[in-house]
């Protein structure tokens, strides 16, 4: 024991100086970088330059850290210290989302998409009060090995295997989504070359070394991540607050946003483009009353305006116009259907701009306290799902001690980057309400040519009502741009565009390594060695785990190839699900001793039962695929949106636990000996032996 | 096997800890929540204060939440003799 604790001593310098020395290095290698962008260096050099620097690296760490031996492949052979494994925490929770999407969230939505900020960071205070150091002290590799060794039997490790696989696959594949969009946005490669070349980052580390080879690459993904995220942050936040840490100084940006926000709402000229903005939806809900006859109609207007014109002898040019009218007129009904959809849709254009500060509006006070419901369910979900991910449950299992766990969970709430991003919001927001409005057409700043011109998808100004002058309505921008342009809203050079992209591909790979390490591991340990072949020898189980590993991520590649839609509800609701199935069965199974096996299935299923079906009566993707066609509104509970649904899941999957417990025999000697050795970190004359070697 | 009384103390001061914070961690986050918009009334730093608790505010107490915690819990094992070996 005196030898490895000299030894976990030494380790932690060790890697104090070998992370020191990385950061200097990754820094040093961004400066010469930036030199050589001022050289000439082309933008697209720079950025295969950041991609194969970056991916070489992780490779480089996947293949220093590889390993056959299970305890090192599982749980990176559990010394990882407490700073080191939240910082790793962070770069596997931090997801392509959380880092590009995060931002542009809070800035479309204002107060509203702070539900996400808290349900991220409040959740760790249940991982560390319930989850973190009970599950550390028993020890094993997979989440569902609690649930097999507290409940016994197959059965509640089975629903846990099945929960774990739904949660981590739906979210890995948006993770390869993400990393397909930035490969291919800044280096030019297509969308699937895009993908495979991350894929082969991905599979690099955790194919060669599991956990171990996954902690110590999320480390360095980690440190990128962080300065791409800074270092546009400050510099724009020391340019409009003076000071260099904008996250406590931007109250007064955000005052001055709000004083935007009444200064547009009033303007004659702003109102001007809303109204036609209005105009044309309600054109085209009248006509979508009954579209084959409004198509009809229109036509033969037309039909009548040009022999109108011909019968009264009117010059040449205007029969040529009206000809051309008619020509251009829709196809047939059914385009002229679609467009006028489309069209409706512009009535969310024809609102004034969103208070930025000011939490659930709504036109009435039934619709804002619904908004409010809704906050709070969002809030709730996203705390309880944080606490039952189990790729982000599973890291606790490789700290040295229960002590390191509970210090981890601080480190890892900590190192989040969620105190940056609300205010990152706000420093975007004030540069386009204040330099982008108001603007010429003939003279956009450089970087809204720029991006209007790369992807009208994320950037699309367009003079409505032809008057030269830039109107907030006439500015479409969409979520993702948010945290891609502010290196260039900041006047910072191309590099540290480059770096963010970098940090956004280091935020999805991470995050996919976890994810994939956690499917893979749970068909292996769960089901292979558990279930199937509990005798298999060690390398073979290794063995086994990395096949479904690669397995598991070329499964995931295609499916993203795919391309399949509403991959944000789906993540989303990847935590609903796991909040109701995981949450009340691990809480329950360390505070009270009385629940048992019964309890646990039932309340699991019942979890992830009642959870599902709110998503499939009320989630429109879901009730197309069911073929449900009641109305929504009949469905809905307390008018919760369906992303909310482990509001109701989990609570049903609780009391489940409880009353199906009560009403079957208590648990027995052995697994009343279990809980009590899970509750204390060391206790004297305890014969339980849990840890996994 | 049977537990000491002392052992059970702290249990019992585990759980006694643990909902003092959930507590403190319930008002942060649903008291909060749900009178956000009155909170707005108040400046703070120069923020409205409802908007600056859902994005900092709160955010700080969860840390500070969890930092107590294990400090709180981590002396706790040394005075009930249940600590681990040292791993440092």
């Amino acid at each position: 024991m005196s030898q490895a604790a000299f030894s976990q001593k030494g380790f932690t310098q060790q890697l104090k100086r070998y992370y020191g020395l990385y950061t200097g290095g990754f820094i040093a290698f961004i400066i010469l970088l930036a030199i050589a962008e001022q050289m000439g260096l082309p933008r697209k050099y720079i950025g295969y330059t950041f991609l194969v620097a970056t991916i070489g690296l992780y490779a480089m760490i996947g293949v220093m850290s590889r390993t056959v031996e299970v305890s090192e492949y599982y749980v990176a052979g559990r010394r990882v210290p407490a700073f080191f494994n939240g910082m790793a925490t962070g770069a596997d929770w931090m997801s392509a989302a959380s880092f590009i999407g995060m931002a542009g969230t809070l800035y479309l939505s204002g107060f509203d998409g702070l539900a996400f900020v808290m349900g991220w960071t409040g959740g760790y205070v249940l991982v560390a009060l319930f989850l973190a150091p009970y599950l550390r002290k028993f020890g094993q590799f997979t989440i569902p090995d609690f649930l097999g060794a507290r409940y016994g039997g197959n059965a509640a490790r089975s629903i846990g295997v099945f929960a774990a696989i739904l949660c981590s696959f739906v979210y890995v594949v948006a993770q390869i989504y993400g990393v397909g969009l930035i490969t291919s946005r800044f280096t030019g490669l297509e969308f699937g070359v895009g993908v495979f070349v991350g894929l082969g980052g991905i599979l690099v580390c955790s194919f060669l070394g599991g956990m171990r080879a996954v902690t110590w690459t999320q480390v360095a993904q980690y440190i990128i991540l962080i300065i791409a995220y800074l270092t546009p942050v400050i510099w724009l936040g020391l340019e409009h607050t003076g000071s260099p840490v904008p996250q406590v100084a931007y109250g007064q940006t955000l005052k001055k946003v709000t004083e935007l926000e009444k200064k547009i709402t009033a303007d004659a000229k702003e109102q001007e483009v809303r109204k036609i903005f209005k105009d044309k939806a309600d054109t085209a809900n009248a006509a979508l009353k009954d579209p084959a006859k409004a198509y009809a109609d229109g036509k033969a207007r037309l039909e009548q305006d040009l022999n109108n014109l011909k019968a009264a002898n009117a010059p040449a040019d205007q029969i040529e116009a009206a000809e051309k009218a008619l020509a251009g007129y829709y196809k047939d009904a059914d385009a002229a259907k679609a467009q006028w959809n489309k069209e409706k849709g512009l009535a969310a254009r024809s609102a004034p701009p969103r208070p930025h500060s000011t939490p659930f509006p709504g036109k009435d006070e039934k619709a804002r306290d619904t908004a409010r419901l809704n906050f709070l369910g969002i809030v709730f979900c996203m705390m309880f799902g944080t606490a039952a991910l189990p790729h982000i449950l599973m890291r606790y299992y490789t700290t040295p001690s229960v002590r390191e766990a509970r210090r981890s969970v601080f480190w890892s709430l900590f190192f989040l980057l969620y105190f940056t991003a609300p205010c990152l919001a706000v420093l975007a927001k004030f540069e386009v309400y204040s330099s982008l409005v108001g603007s010429q057409f003939a003279s956009l700043p450089a970087w809204a040519k720029a991006w209007a011109s790369v992807d009208p998808g994320l950037l699309s100004i367009v003079d409505i009502n032809k008057d030269g002058i830039v109107q907030l309505a006439e500015i479409v921008i969409g979520g993702d741009l948010i945290v891609l342009m502010t290196p260039e809203i900041a006047g910072l050079p191309y590099v540290v565009s480059g770096l963010v992209a970098a940090g956004g591909l280091a935020a999805a790979l991470s995050t996919a390594d976890g994810l994939l390490l956690t499917i893979a591991n749970a068909l292996s340990h769960d089901v292979y060695y558990k279930m199937i072949d509990p005798a298999a020898s060690t390398s073979r189980r290794v063995t086994v785990s990395k096949i479904l590993l690669l397995v598991v991520a070329l499964i995931a590649a295609y499916v993203t190839s795919l391309k399949p839609g509403n991959i944000l509800f789906l993540v989303g609701a990847a935590f609903s699900l796991a909040a109701s199935s995981f949450f009340p069965a691990l809480v329950l199974g360390v505070f009270w001793k009385r629940a048992n096996r019964a309890g646990a299935v039932a309340g699991m299923t019942v979890g992830l039962g009642v959870c599902f079906y709110y998503m499939a009566t009320t989630y429109p993707f879901l009730r197309d695929l069911l073929g449900v066609t009641k109305p929504i509104a009949e469905y809905l509970w307390f008018g919760m949106n369906p992303i909310s649904a482990g509001v109701f899941g989990l609570p049903a999957g609780m009391l489940t636990i409880i009353v199906v417990s009560l009403l079957t025999p208590a648990p027995g000697k052995e697994i009343q000996e279990l809980v009590e050795h899970v509750r204390y970190p060391n206790l004297a004359g305890d014969t339980v032996v849990s840890e996994a070697t | 096997m049977e537990l000491s009384a002392k052992h059970q103390e702290y249990w019992r001061k585990n759980l006694v800890i643990t909902a003092i914070l959930m507590a403190i961690w319930f008002v942060a986050t649903f008291v909060e929540g749900w009178y956000a918009r009155e909170l707005n009334d108040i400046t703070f730093l120069g923020f409205p204060l409802g908007f600056y608790m859902s994005a900092q505010g709160s955010l700080i107490i969860y840390v500070v939440i969890i930092g107590i915690y294990a400090r709180y819990m981590n002396k706790l094992d040394h005075e009930y003799g249940v600590q681990e070996g040292e791993d440092k």
